[in-house]
């Protein structure tokens, strides 16, 4: 289990004092997927490298299953860093040396004996599906062939811990679902817990299980990704949680819902939040048999897979010329378990 | 014989070959003797700059500053006043201020801190990611040296290595005019002394060579492990 307790980093630039992270107060779960999401600036990195020593708290706390690592020095220090892998976003190979000797080259740095080096690397270029280029230098690689050597290598002293610092983030779109893929898998095989920061709710959304958002070095909000997807407090959540439900974009939705509204002020447009067995059941059809006064228009839709089942959400309108029938399409919805949220104009 | 026409350059029966190998050994025993101390010299000089390099400790900087400054300082002499500079120091290291060996001190000393820098450029850089991946991993400042910095910048290092050689080869037949043997002993001595164009010339064309091989041999090995 990782703890963040009341951890706070402050930098003294030129320009004065930056607080890059307040008061951050975290737990981290064994064996789960906890992700960090943050815009560029927030803070991720530095917690992230907290875990390892690479940065130290202000003040606060970091402890890693009861041993406080930011307390740790020297020889203890390096000692802990071999019990925690870390994935960067530009990969940090070295290109002097083969996809293989990379991958030997943290058991080097543990001591362990060439003959056993040899061996365990092998075994992880064929767990990151890598065999046949074992010999290949990283610059003949493509990124994700680069970052499954990463990967493989941050494996290699088999870590507590697995620290993904922006692993993604210099990947295009196929190469991600890839390398998160992966993750999933190694997470599952090796049952270690994988810490994974982003700027990209995608990341979080395909294999998380928590999440915690930052922003300008606060935890402003934190839970299972499921309730964060539905149920999003903040708007800075709600703005990470759109970028990634809407198909398509947020603005030209609001454009159509706008123009709606303008001309159907009598009208409803609802958000319907899908989640689970809920997304495959068909609840628009029913609600309209029960209430046949009602038309219904639908504006956008769509679905994704998280970790924890289906999530899906769908915008709506609804024509009514009794508005008792209108208010009850919205309680059968809720009585179905959809969540429903109704936009109103703007003022 | 016509010493002044543009054929007394070549007239090569003036020229005393037994000298002229003699010399050429000397000159080549020279630059690859220096080139041997000023590698180890250099790498350690640009090591200890570079890890020295921006630290808050008052010691290290301390440090920094003395190391930054020696290499500053033996940079700017020009060569030629370096070797009588050191003519008494010379005398006490090598117990001779002629011939090849007594070229060695003033060769090294002027050649290493100009390495030094170059070794100090090549680890500025290394991907500082790429060290801090290594920090990550645990590895200690040796095992970051040894198999980061060393292995990484290992082309810059010998492209370094190769431009100093074909200075210290230039060093060299300067250090001769003085006494210290070789090509430019031979050159200035028997050509130009004797009004002997033909050695002159000779000796011109061998150490153009040299630098040559020296070249070629620096540019393939760059290629041999440069796997960027």
């Amino acid at each position: 289990m990782i703890e963040f307790k009341n951890v706070s980093k402050t930098f003294t630039a030129k320009e004065g004092t930056v607080h890059a992270v307040k008061d951050v107060n975290l737990t981290i779960p064994d064996g789960k997927i906890y992700g960090i999401v943050g815009y560029s600036g927030a803070g991720k990195s530095t917690i992230i490298r907290m875990l390892n020593g690479l940065e130290f708290p202000t003040t606060g706390s970091v402890t890693i299953n009861g041993s406080e690592i930011s307390s740790l020095k020297g020889k203890e220090l390096r000692e802990q860093r071999l019990k925690i892998g870390m994935v960067f976003q530009h990969f940090n190979l070295l290109w002097s040396r083969t996809v293989l000797e990379n991958i030997e080259f943290p058991l080097e740095i543990a001591k362990v004996a060439k003959e056993e080096r040899r061996q365990k690397a092998q075994k992880l270029v064929a767990l990151v599906g890598l065999e046949g280029r074992e010999n290949a230098y990283p610059s003949e690689l493509s990124g994700g062939q680069k970052q499954r050597v990463g990967i493989a290598r941050a494996l290699a002293n088999d870590p507590e811990i697995l620290l993904s610092d922006e692993a993604t983030s210099a990947l295009d779109p196929q190469t991600t679902d890839e390398v998160l893929d992966l993750l999933i898998d190694i997470n599952k095989k090796l049952n270690l817990t994988v810490v994974v920061i982003t700027h990209e709710m995608h990341v979080i959304r395909k294999i998380c299980d928590h999440v915690a958002v930052l922003d300008a070095g606060k935890i402003v909000e934190q839970g299972p990704v499921l309730d964060v997807f539905k149920n999003p407090q903040q708007a800075i959540t709600k703005r990470f949680v759109n970028q990634e439900t809407s198909s398509a974009s947020l603005d030209d939705t609001t454009v159509v819902v706008s123009e709606l509204l303008e001309k159907y002020p009598n009208g409803l447009i609802v958000r319907l939040t899908f989640h689970g067995d809920q997304a495959k059941l068909p609840i628009v059809s029913e609600m309209l048999r029960q209430f046949p006064d009602v038309d219904l228009s639908i504006i956008e839709g769509n679905i994704h897979q998280t970790q924890e089942g289906a999530l899906g959400s769908l915008y709506i309108q609804l024509l009514s010329e009794h508005h008792d029938s209108l208010q009850g399409a919205l309680e059968y919805f809720n009585t179905m378990r959809v969540e429903t949220e109704v936009i109103k104009r703007e003022q | 014989m016509n010493s002044n026409g543009f054929a007394s350059y070549f007239q090569f029966s003036n020229v005393n070959w037994a000298n002229m190998g003699q010399a050429t050994w000397e000159t080549v025993w020279m630059t690859v003797v220096s080139i041997i101390v000023v590698t180890i010299l250099g790498i350690l000089l640009g090591l200890v700059l570079f890890e020295t390099n921006g630290s808050s400790s008052i010691l290290i900087k301390i440090l920094n500053w003395i190391v930054a400054a020696f290499v500053n300082i033996f940079r700017s002499i020009p060569f030629i006043i370096l070797i009588v500079l050191l003519l008494p120091t010379t005398q006490l290291i090598m117990g001779t201020i002629i011939g090849p060996q007594a070229a060695l001190p003033s060769l090294i000393i002027s050649a290493a801190p100009f390495y030094a820098r170059l070794v100090e450029i090549a680890f500025h850089e290394i991907d500082h990611g790429v060290i801090e991946a290594a920090e990550a991993m645990g590895a200690t400042k040796w095992q970051i040296i040894l198999k980061v910095l060393l292995p990484e910048s290992m082309p810059a290092l010998v492209s370094g290595i190769t431009v100093t050689a074909i200075s210290l080869i230039g060093y060299t037949a300067m250090a001769g005019a003085i006494g210290a043997g070789g090509l430019g002993n031979l050159a200035y001595l028997d050509g130009f002394q004797a009004s002997n164009n033909a050695v002159t010339l000779m000796a011109t064309v061998i150490i153009v060579l040299i630098v040559f091989v020296f070249q070629y041999l620096g540019d393939f090995a760059v290629k041999r492990i440069d796997k960027r």
